[in-house]
């Protein structure tokens, strides 16, 4: 039961770190408008000048 | 044309100090995402210019640094690119929406990250006894749960937390108050056991309960934010800015602001924001929003105009006759502005229930701490029993039963096309005992449809489809579907007012009014178009609005249902009666202004009926506002959408049969709902009382209600698929 010390903090801190992702990818807006998202990889040629 | 370039948008730049400002516009012209990149791209391109346009909803924020009238730049740049943009207004409002939106979506991940992390600790934890697991190993899992619960409802509880206190500093009780005593209150007396060591905590009901709740509540606030979204994307001039010419420069001001004597610029297609004279230019009048009359009205320099007239086919200069406060637009907002003063704030059932339920549950946590301590129990041990009371009638299903329950429901509407505006709109509806419909836009399409189509040749009506092509006049736009591509090359001149002319094989071909054509045939009262080729006689295609689909069907429906539905018109006496016949309705009554719309409703109300209004002109808004509940088509005005409880798209009027069906199915599904938790309560809380319950059964009883309300609440989606 001993290997629950380092499993338990592991398995937490993964959870952690997605969450943090999540909370950056909503804070970078990512989710604000995910029709034009889905498109910009179609429009990228057309997008650099 | 107006010299856009020359447009003042300062009135509309919010500014955070003397460097940075912000712009908020509504962008008309957006086809595909290459356009928004393009955008986006051109104004980034800008030094200090940062943009962002949302698709959906085709709103363009613009921030930039430097000068405020840098805005003025930025929007002519959209225009020469070929968009058109309006400034947008209700942007306070929607903000703070969207931050709300923001702040549940964190809060429900985090409880959510919680749940996924308790559960795994739970199980090994409710299956194990502590001779198997070990009194320390046990203790190590008590203490992690905890580490991780308690943030969690710190953090994810901020929303209830807000709301209860909200009430109570209101002097009310919300579904809220119980909620976050439950919350507190388990998650403290799970410290307390953990420290004595003892045998369960509660830290997984608590998150469990906070993450369920929170997805009702992100959800919930989801479907409505787009069915504001949608109904607020087709904000227009008239809730927003008019055209002003002084001094030969074109400038927007709000509607609000305009005077008596200002000169506005009205294009083809634009609504007139004030009452006025026509100064300048002849054209063609859409009065149909505003009066529901179903008639152009044609107009030239002299002719008065009503602001909330559409001007369809040449761009007029009138000179405002009345100050925007007393214009007929302004009377309606005065109306509305009443109406929603009359109509007594709606007090949902869940609160009506959580008014007796809190204090009656706390008393009895009270009244089972001071018994025992008057029995002779130690308090440390009364206190425990009377938490437990407390915690067992911890209000998870009954705090869930409206949520899940509204969620299928606006989702299943939703999959219709069927907006909730308001979370309180279905309890509203399922109420009902009246309906009353608008008739133009409402039971009717609200566009011109050709009539005589049977006594047209093929190929002249191909031949009228392809120069209507050319116009974006109603007429024309009806003969938009009969094109078939013949005649591609031809070039059309459009005659502002009267008509399109064109040369094909050597023939000048005309199509247009009956002055335009030069027809002595006698005149009647239908919409007409005609057309003319040199050498063959002159053919006459003749409009009419036509009726909805399945608009007597649905009237069908609903006298049946004992909701005498009526019909309230500002249409002629003649035109309303056929309409009413056709429909089958009884009940109609015409040549009403927006008042008399409000006194008939209101009349209703004193006779303790509980109305339904349908209705998307100008005139309705008022009639919508004063309604028990109200309905609109998207093709409504904006205006009247943002009065509407619910917004319906597409032709099919069934919609309002469908919203009722579902609302009253969802308003039987709550009250189920709150049984099945109130009976759990009246089950669970004398053996709490009694000291009797132990933790384990407490957890699976509050988890088996919970699932039971959850469960039930998807006979929704049952029921649906074979009501229709």
């Amino acid at each position: 039961m001993d290997v629950l010390i380092y499993l338990i903090p592991i398995a937490l801190t993964l959870g952690v770190l997605g969450l943090g992702a999540f909370f950056w990818a909503l804070k970078t807006g990512q989710f604000e408008d995910m029709d034009k998202e889905a498109h910009r990889i179609v429009a990228q040629e057309e997008d650099t000048p | 044309m107006a010299n856009l370039s020359a447009v003042d948008l300062s009135p509309f730049v919010f500014s955070t100090d003397a460097q940075h400002h912000r712009m908020h516009l509504l962008v008309d012209g957006i086809r595909c995402a290459k356009c928004v990149f393009q955008i986006e791209n051109t104004l980034n391109q800008q030094p200090h210019v940062n943009a962002k346009l949302t698709m959906s909803t085709r709103r363009l924020v613009v921030e930039w640094q430097g000068d405020a009238a840098r805005g003025n730049d930025l929007a002519h740049q959209l225009h020469s690119m070929g968009y058109a943009t309006k400034p947008f207004e209700s942007v306070l409002a929607d903000e703070t929406d969207q931050s709300h939106e923001k702040f549940l979506l964190r809060c429900m991940t985090v409880a959510g990250f919680a749940s996924g992390n308790m559960m795994l600790l739970s199980v090994a934890l409710w299956t194990t006894t502590a001779a198997e697991m070990g009194e320390a190993t046990r203790a190590l899992m008590h203490w992690v749960s905890a580490l991780i619960a308690l943030p969690t409802v710190l953090y994810a509880g901020r929303p209830f937390y807000q709301s209860a206190w909200a009430a109570l500093k209101n002097k009310r009780t919300n579904m809220d108050v119980p909620i976050s005593v439950a919350l507190v209150l388990t998650s403290a007396m799970s410290v307390f056991e953990i420290l004595h060591h003892g045998q369960h905590a509660y830290f997984d009901s608590v998150v469990m309960l906070v993450f369920l709740l929170l997805i009702g509540r992100y959800l919930d606030q989801r479907v409505r934010g787009k069915a504001r979204a949608a109904a607020e994307s087709l904000l227009q001039m008239l809730s927003g800015t008019a055209t002003v010419i002084s001094h030969g420069v074109h400038q927007l001001l709000p509607i609000r602001q305009l005077q008596e004597g200002m000169m506005l610029h009205v294009a083809a297609g634009e609504k007139i924001a004030a009452d006025g004279v026509v100064e300048e230019g002849a054209s063609q009048l859409d009065a149909s929003l505003l009066t529901g009359e179903s008639h152009y009205q044609d107009i030239e320099a002299g002719s008065a105009v009503v602001g909330g007239m559409i001007n369809l086919s040449a761009p007029i200069v009138v000179r405002v006759t009345k100050a925007t406060d007393d214009s007929l637009l302004a009377q309606v907002v005065r109306l509305m502005e009443k109406a929603e003063q009359g109509n007594a704030h709606y007090v949902r059932l869940a609160d009506k229930i959580a008014r007796y339920y809190t204090p009656v549950v706390h008393v009895l946590a009270l009244a089972t701490f001071l018994g025992w301590v008057f029995a002779g129990m130690a308090w440390q041990q009364a206190l425990l029993i009377a938490a437990t009371v407390l915690i067992i009638t911890c209000p998870c299903a009954l705090g869930l039963a409206v949520p899940v329950v509204q969620v299928v429901a606006s989702t299943q509407l939703f999959k219709r096309g069927i907006l909730l505006k308001s979370g309180d709109a279905l309890e509203r509806l399922a109420t009902i005992t009246k309906v009353f419909f608008d008739k133009t836009g409402t039971l009717t399409l609200g566009q011109p449809a050709l009539q005589n189509r049977a006594d047209i040749p093929p190929d002249r009506l191909l031949l009228a489809a392809a120069m209507a092509r050319h116009s974006q006049h109603p007429l024309s736009q009806a003969l938009h579907a009969f094109d078939g591509g013949a005649h591609q090359k031809i070039s059309v001149t459009e005659h502002q007012g009267l008509g399109l002319q064109a040369v094909i094989d050597g023939r000048i071909v005309k199509l247009g009014s009956r002055k335009f054509c030069q027809i002595t045939a006698e005149a009647d009262q239908k919409l007409e178009l005609w057309l003319t080729q040199e050498g063959a006689p002159p053919q006459r295609l003749i409009f009419a609005d036509h009726l909805r689909p399945d608009a007597a069907a649905t009237c069908y429906h609903l006298t049946a249902e004992k909701l005498s539905p009526a019909l309230l018109s500002g249409d002629r006496q003649s035109v309303v009666a056929r309409t009413a016949a056709d429909v089958g309705i009884d009940d109609y009554a015409a040549e009403l202004t927006p008042l008399h719309k409000v006194e008939k409703i209101e009349a209703c109300h004193r006779r303790g009926e509980k109305t339904l209004m349908v209705g998307d002109g100008l005139n309705d808004a008022a009639a919508l506002t004063a309604a028990f509940v109200s309905m609109s088509p998207a093709t409504a005005l904006d205006i009247t959408q943002n009065a509407a409880d619910i917004v319906f798209q597409g032709q099919s009027l069934s919609a309002v049969t469908v919203a009722l069906h579902v609302a009253r199915r969802a308003q039987a599904l709550v009250k189920q709902n709150f049984v099945i938790s109130l009976a759990y309560n009246m089950l669970a809380v004398p053996l709490a009382m009694a000291g009797q319950v132990t933790p384990l059964v407490a957890a699976v009883a509050m988890a088996a209600s919970s699932i039971a309300v959850v469960l039930n609440a998807q006979r929704l989606k049952v029921q649906q698929s074979w009501m229709c």
